[in-house]
């Protein structure tokens, strides 16, 4: 991703609460579908897949295929069990893993 | 028409009478969906592994129609407590119509509180979306939705 991926929680945040967690990622997600100008296939360039995690322990993820739109935005929820850090990932056909860390201190 | 109905309805006999009459409502006063593709079809015999689907418990918001199909809007809510005993494992999210079927598979887990999920989908064409929702304890939802399209999305 060329540019990093925009992540939005609400604040403050309160143990127990159930937020959602906006993300919008920068990609082109290429389908592998069309032909450039002299007919050949462009290569597939998606992200595959995407996972939040909350103190190494799962919260949600998402395995994406061609029909996503480019630019992913993925908007999930999770209910906080206290302070922590939350890692999302996103993945794609390249290869490029793209990890972001967030802080998560309750109030 | 009667095809792709009754393909979904083959995997959900209990709600056949309730979703004929759906349907032959849905033909009187919505545009005429893409046939249902083959790759659909095999998808959604995989998901479903001979489960009886129940239609109902998925709330889907989804435009009826679009300009653009290459960015669809849609939020898939399946109503759970999301407790370790019951929760919603995973939601698959399925294209009748586009070249692939598969669009996303989302996982859940308890600490997602919620079974809420938001994205943005393509459409190559105006065609029904189909959710299946698994559910702890082997429970299986599905809904399905007409989406007019305008322009599809490009190279899908």
């Amino acid at each position: 991703m060329r540019k990093p991926p925009r992540i939005k929680l609400p604040s403050p945040i309160h143990a127990g609460a159930i937020i959602e967690i906006r993300t919008l990622a920068t990609h082109v997600m290429e389908t592998g579908n069309r032909k450039d100008g002299a007919g050949n296939i462009i290569p597939r360039n998606i992200i595959h897949t995407f996972t939040a995690s909350f103190n190494d322990s799962e919260v949600f993820s998402a395995d994406l295929n061609s029909g996503i739109s480019p630019n992913p935005y993925i908007a999930f929820f999770m209910k906080v069990p206290g302070s922590g850090t939350l890692t999302l990932s996103w993945q794609d056909d390249s290869g490029t893993t793209t990890v972001e860390k967030i802080a998560i201190n309750v109030t | 028409m009667l095809d792709r109905r009754t393909f979904l309805l083959s995997a959900s006999a209990a709600a056949a009478t309730v979703a004929l009459v759906e349907s032959a409502t849905a033909q009187n006063t919505q545009p005429l969906a893409a046939e249902y593709s083959a790759e659909f079809k095999s998808e959604l015999a995989k998901v479903l592994q001979q489960a009886t689907p129940l239609e109902s418990g998925i709330v889907l918001d989804l435009p009826e129609s679009v300009d653009n199909g290459e960015y669809v809007p849609i939020t898939i809510d399946v109503a759970s407590p999301m407790t370790p005993d019951d929760h919603v494992k995973s939601v698959y999210l399925l294209s009748t119509a586009n070249p692939r079927a598969q669009v996303a598979t989302f996982h859940f887990t308890p600490l997602s509180g919620k079974a809420r999920v938001t994205s943005r989908m393509r459409l190559a064409q105006t065609q029904d979306v189909v959710v299946v929702a698994m559910l702890s304890g082997d429970r299986v939802l599905l809904t399905q939705r007409l989406v007019d399209v305008g322009v599809g999305g490009c190279g899908i």
